[in-house]
């Protein structure tokens, strides 16, 4: 176990236990010292004890589940990540192939709606600002996924695996819901894992087409400029696939579902523990 | 970690972790179309910076085969207007300024006369699209020996026959692929692609390398909206690759 995730269910359960020593108490540091003490008895007492019950308001059930470092770097990284597709399609419509100059094949013609920055320059003027806010946000949340050990409430790992299926077919086939074990089930696991795929595919590409020449070690593992270019497109598609299946979800699950990554907290999550 | 809280705690704790997040909100500034373009001018500047810190001096670019080489119908013509500024090649001199201890007015056999750098580049264009080509000329190092140039000053100005203009940080100039081109593909420089002198530098981009040169000019400050043609109009200035 490691350190972090034992930290967040101390701390959690001192949330837990505070309002039912001191329902009155307004501040949040002293709560704290009290419930140390009261954590064993506020988990384990018997649920018919007559002191605790007379004195108990309705509780609600809670998780907080977004740390405040992974709130910020979500939304930061949700904007950047608007601003580097649009202006990226800009970009891509100045030469609209993967193939050579002579001939030239349009690959497909991107609408100038869907894209930012009106020109190539101004595009490109977009593209080199909000790449580092791409890569801070990216940086900051995979350094504090992987310290804080808040990773292992949503990494796909192979014991996902058998969990899909079953996922898949419930939201696309209407089959059975899967029992919810934790904060993610598998298949949100798979896609969080995937965008951290993307994530790091548009980065390493990215640093090829911006500096080839330095990086030319990098564009070789890529298989040379060109496909890294096509890489760079790809890893595009992936977040392009992600975000509208992310979109539906969070307009299915409701305000309380979408609130939590502005607050942090869920009210009522559909798991147990 | 399911906890269980009372409403009027958990209001409390939602409305405190929301109020946190209120720097991110900053970012909306960029909504603001007049703070947008000086912000992501800004942001241009930054990674120019970082681009220049990324850069080494002696590290070549990659070089390619012969057989890597596109074949030269397939190397693009590309210009901002005219294609041929009708150059007087007979006539023609490059003018050297500013900070060189033998200013004036150099031939095109003196050029020649320095030491010849055969090399297969790849040429990058800003749009997105690339050609290896192949190419022949002289170190600008070793013209800029020979005018007895400052090296230690920032920058090269360079002016075209088609009015087309540039300026480039001095590590790049000083780089040893950095050509002063007046062969491609073993033949001497067309008028479409810039006969009868061009820059060419593998660690540019495309818009660097000035075609048709007319003047040269070692400086320390260059002048604000006269850095370049397509960079005063948005495009990264130091360009580099």
């Amino acid at each position: 176990m490691s350190n972090g995730e034992h930290d967040n269910k101390e701390r959690n359960e001192k949330k837990d236990a505070a309002p039912q020593s001191e329902p009155a108490q307004a501040d949040e540091s002293c709560a704290v010292e009290i419930t140390e003490v009261k954590v064993e008895t506020a988990t384990e007492a018997p649920p018919d004890q007559p002191a605790a019950k007379a004195e108990e308001p309705e509780l609600v059930r809670a998780a907080y589940e977004h740390p405040l470092p992974i709130r910020i770097t979500h939304w930061v990284n949700a904007i950047s990540l608007f601003v580097m597709v649009t202006s990226g399609l800009r970009i891509f419509r100045a030469f609209p192939s993967f193939g050579p100059k002579i001939p030239e094949k349009v690959l497909l013609d991107i609408p100038k709606s869907l894209t930012l920055g009106g020109w190539l320059g101004g595009a490109l003027q977009w593209h080199f600002t909000f790449m580092w806010f791409f890569i801070a946000s990216g940086v900051v949340y995979v350094a504090y996924q992987v310290f804080s050990g808040h990773f292992r409430t949503m990494l796909f790992t192979p014991r996902d695996i058998p969990g899909v299926w079953p996922m898949a077919r419930h939201y696309f086939l209407f089959g059975p819901k899967p029992p919810a074990t934790g904060q993610y089930n598998p298949l949100q696991k798979l896609a969080y894992t995937s965008t951290i795929g993307f994530g790091a595919l548009s980065l390493l590409t990215g640093i090829v087409l911006f500096k080839p020449a330095q990086f030319s070690w990098l564009a070789f593992l890529f298989g040379g400029f060109h496909l890294t270019r096509l890489w760079h497109f790809a890893a595009m598609c992936g977040f392009l696939a992600f975000i509208p299946g992310h979109l539906i979800m969070v307009v299915l699950h409701g305000w309380a579902n979408f609130f939590s990554m502005l607050s942090g907290w869920k009210r009522e999550p559909e798991y147990q523990e | 970690m399911i906890t269980r809280l009372e409403e009027k705690e958990l209001k409390r704790q939602s409305r405190r972790q929301l109020l946190k997040l209120a720097p991110v909100a900053v970012l909306g500034v960029f909504a603001v179309p007049k703070m947008s373009d000086r912000l992501v001018a800004a942001g241009v500047r930054f990674s120019d910076w970082a681009s220049g810190v990324m850069f080494r001096s002696q590290h070549p670019a990659q070089t390619y085969s012969n057989a890597e080489v596109v074949p030269f119908a397939k190397f693009p013509y590309n210009g901002y207007d005219v294609l041929d500024p009708e150059v007087d090649l007979e006539k023609w001199t490059l003018t050297v300024e500013g900070d060189v201890q033998h200013p004036g007015e150099y031939t095109l056999a003196q050029v020649q006369a320095l030491p010849k750098i055969n090399q297969n580049t790849r040429h990058i264009c800003v749009e997105g699209w690339d050609v290896i080509g192949s190419f022949g000329g002289a170190r600008i190092s070793d013209f800029l020996k020979l005018v007895g140039a400052n090296t230690n000053a920032n920058f090269l100005e360079v002016e075209c026959a088609d009015d087309y203009y540039e300026s480039i940080d001095m590590a790049s100039v000083l780089h040893p692929q950095s050509l002063l081109c007046y062969e491609m593909y073993g033949q001497p420089l067309d008028r479409k692609h810039g006969a009868p002198l061009r820059l060419q530098m593998p660690t540019k981009l495309g818009y660097k390398q000035a075609k048709y040169l007319d003047t040269i000019r070692v400086t320390n400050v260059l002048k604000p909206g006269k850095t370049g043609y397509w960079e005063d109009q948005g495009y990264s200035w130091f360009g580099g690759l």
